[in-house]
């Protein structure tokens, strides 16, 4: 126990920048993710193809693979980063936009055909029926969902500690290998940070579930 | 439903269509030019650096790579499937002091991150990079696996069990022989997609050493020099993401194959869109006749 005592405060940083990129990477991908399910379902077929093809390629790319691109392969191709953080971020969130966006897709073909019907009888266009009609009932079909794939960002944030990024399994590596006698110690207090920000949102997710099951 | 969301397009919005996704797809293959140009600049396309692909022994160290990670997926799926099916009865156990501790325990497997459960049996057992990733792999995806078929049983109908349980089966011999089965089928595209998730899951290896496929392209450059980098890099993920869709595709073309038998059947969707149109339906309302009616 005075392993994580001592080491609090790197716990704490580790934390907070673990928080820091899930919930940039996660506004981002929620942005993407929409805005690359509108594509899909839209009129024009360049983006759609397009939509498919970044959603089949991204979501059948391991995670690693995608960190190991941002972060190793882009810097010696020239694209250099003030930080690795910018390099996490740019490929957790483009790996999550791609779940996000077959979430949402999912949400808008639940939507009832009448819906976009009368949205059209009544003269709306494509870009009215979409962002007027169906997409807020979409979108509060698949919260769930949605969290949940947030709950996996949170994990997948993970990885970045491996591509020199200082969060919390950054830390928990470094503390692991500064206390070789305390290995189990140090690793079961990065896992309890992290099940901090997992189980409650898990809990909201089923919370959610439930409501929505009940006003359906 | 797509089509819904639009009218068939006259002359003239497919005249603004084509025209869109004329312009749509200048910008993304020049978008992609300027990526050529920039990795052309970078002298990436030079013959020397693909060269080394007519090498047998980059191919060896390649294959050797895939092998691992194939090997850690196989093991890890054959391992965690019993597990998780074993797991899936204790949690919907009638006796609460194994269902609630094997909740606990699940809930637990399911929130942490895969790679820091392998680092935490690497380091805190002292096993080989194998067994540490196999078991990282094991642990959490035999708790996705319970909870698939947890969601499965529960979504059978009520008579399956109650049926089971009057012709004299015990409460474990109806959970075995009525529930599983049909619970495992009906599961079948998520245990599917899972696997591929499990298949991804192994390039985690990479950040505890073990020798995958990404491990095998970090030590081919570092060996042969940054100039190879990216063709090795490039061909590593071509080959990922060339399984997973193949996988992804059989998960997909199982799911389609059990909507088709289930037609006439009782798949889940159709419970719940039979009870959606009954509510809101005016002429359904209509045909059930109700008590005071009669």
């Amino acid at each position: 126990m005075d392993v994580i005592i001592e080491n609090l405060p790197l716990y704490w940083n580790g934390f907070l920048r673990t928080l820091f990129l899930s919930v940039v990477s996660g506004i981002i991908a929620l942005v993407l993710g929409t805005l690359l399910a509108a594509a899909r379902v839209s009129p024009v077929a360049a983006l759609r193809g397009f939509s498919t093809v970044y959603v089949e390629v991204l979501r059948n790319t391991p995670l690693t693979i995608a960190f190991f691109f941002a972060a190793i392969v882009l810097p010696r191709l020239g694209v250099k980063f003030e930080q690795f953080e910018i390099a996490a971020i740019i490929a957790l969130s483009a790996y999550t936009a791609a779940f996000i966006a077959e979430a949402v897709r999912s949400g808008v073909n639940s939507v009832a055909l009448g819906q976009a019907e009368a949205a059209r009888s009544i003269g709306m266009n494509f870009g009215q029926v979409l962002s007027l009609i169906i997409l807020p009932q979409a979108l509060r079909t698949v919260i769930p969902p949605l969290i949940n794939i947030l709950i996996a960002l949170v994990k997948n944030s993970s990885v970045a500690g491996a591509f020199f990024v200082l969060e919390l399994f950054g830390y928990g590596r470094q503390m692991a290998n500064a206390n070789g006698d305390q290995v189990m110690t140090v690793l079961l207090g990065v896992a309890f940070f992290y099940l901090l920000i997992t189980i409650p949102l898990g809990i909201l997710a089923s919370t959610v579930e439930r409501k929505v099951a009940i006003a359906r | 439903m797509t089509s819904v969301l639009y009218d068939v397009p006259g002359p003239k919005a497919r005249r603004i269509s084509l025209i869109g996704s004329v312009i749509g797809t200048v910008v993304i293959v020049g978008l992609l030019a300027w990526i050529a140009m920039t990795l052309a600049q970078q002298g990436i396309f030079e013959g020397r650096r693909w060269a080394i692909f007519t090498r047998g022994d980059v191919w060896m160290l390649l294959g050797n790579g895939l092998g691992a990670t194939l090997s850690a997926a196989a093991v890890a799926a054959v391992i965690a499937f019993p597990l998780g099916l074993m797991l899936c009865l204790l949690r919907i156990s009638l006796v609460a002091w194994i269902r609630i501790p094997t909740r606990v325990v699940l809930e637990f497997l399911r929130g942490m991150p895969v790679v820091l459960m392998m680092l935490f049996v690497l380091l805190g057992f002292g096993t080989s990079q194998f067994v540490a990733v196999v078991t990282g792999l094991v642990l959490y995806n035999l708790a996705i696996f319970a909870e698939i078929l947890r969601a499965g049983i529960q979504s059978l109908p009520k008579g399956q069990r109650e049926a089971g349980l009057t012709i004299g089966l015990t409460s474990f011999q109806s959970r075995m022989f009525i529930e599983l089965p049909q619970a495992i089928r009906r599961m079948m595209p998520s245990l599917v997609a899972q696997l591929v998730v499990l298949l991804k899951d192994t390039s985690l290896g990479y950040i505890v050493a073990y020798g995958e496929l990404l491990r095998a392209v970090q030590v081919m450059a570092d060996f042969l020099g940054n100039a190879f980098l990216f063709p090795i890099f490039f061909v590593a993920a071509a080959i990922y993401i060339a399984i997973n869709i193949c996988v992804s595709r059989i998960a997909v073309w199982i799911e389609r194959r059990g909507s088709k038998k289930a037609a006439g059947g009782v798949a889940p969707a159709m419970i719940r869109t039979g009870l959606e149109g009954a509510g809101n339906d005016p002429v359904a309302k209509n045909i059930v006749p109700g008590p005071d009616k009669k």
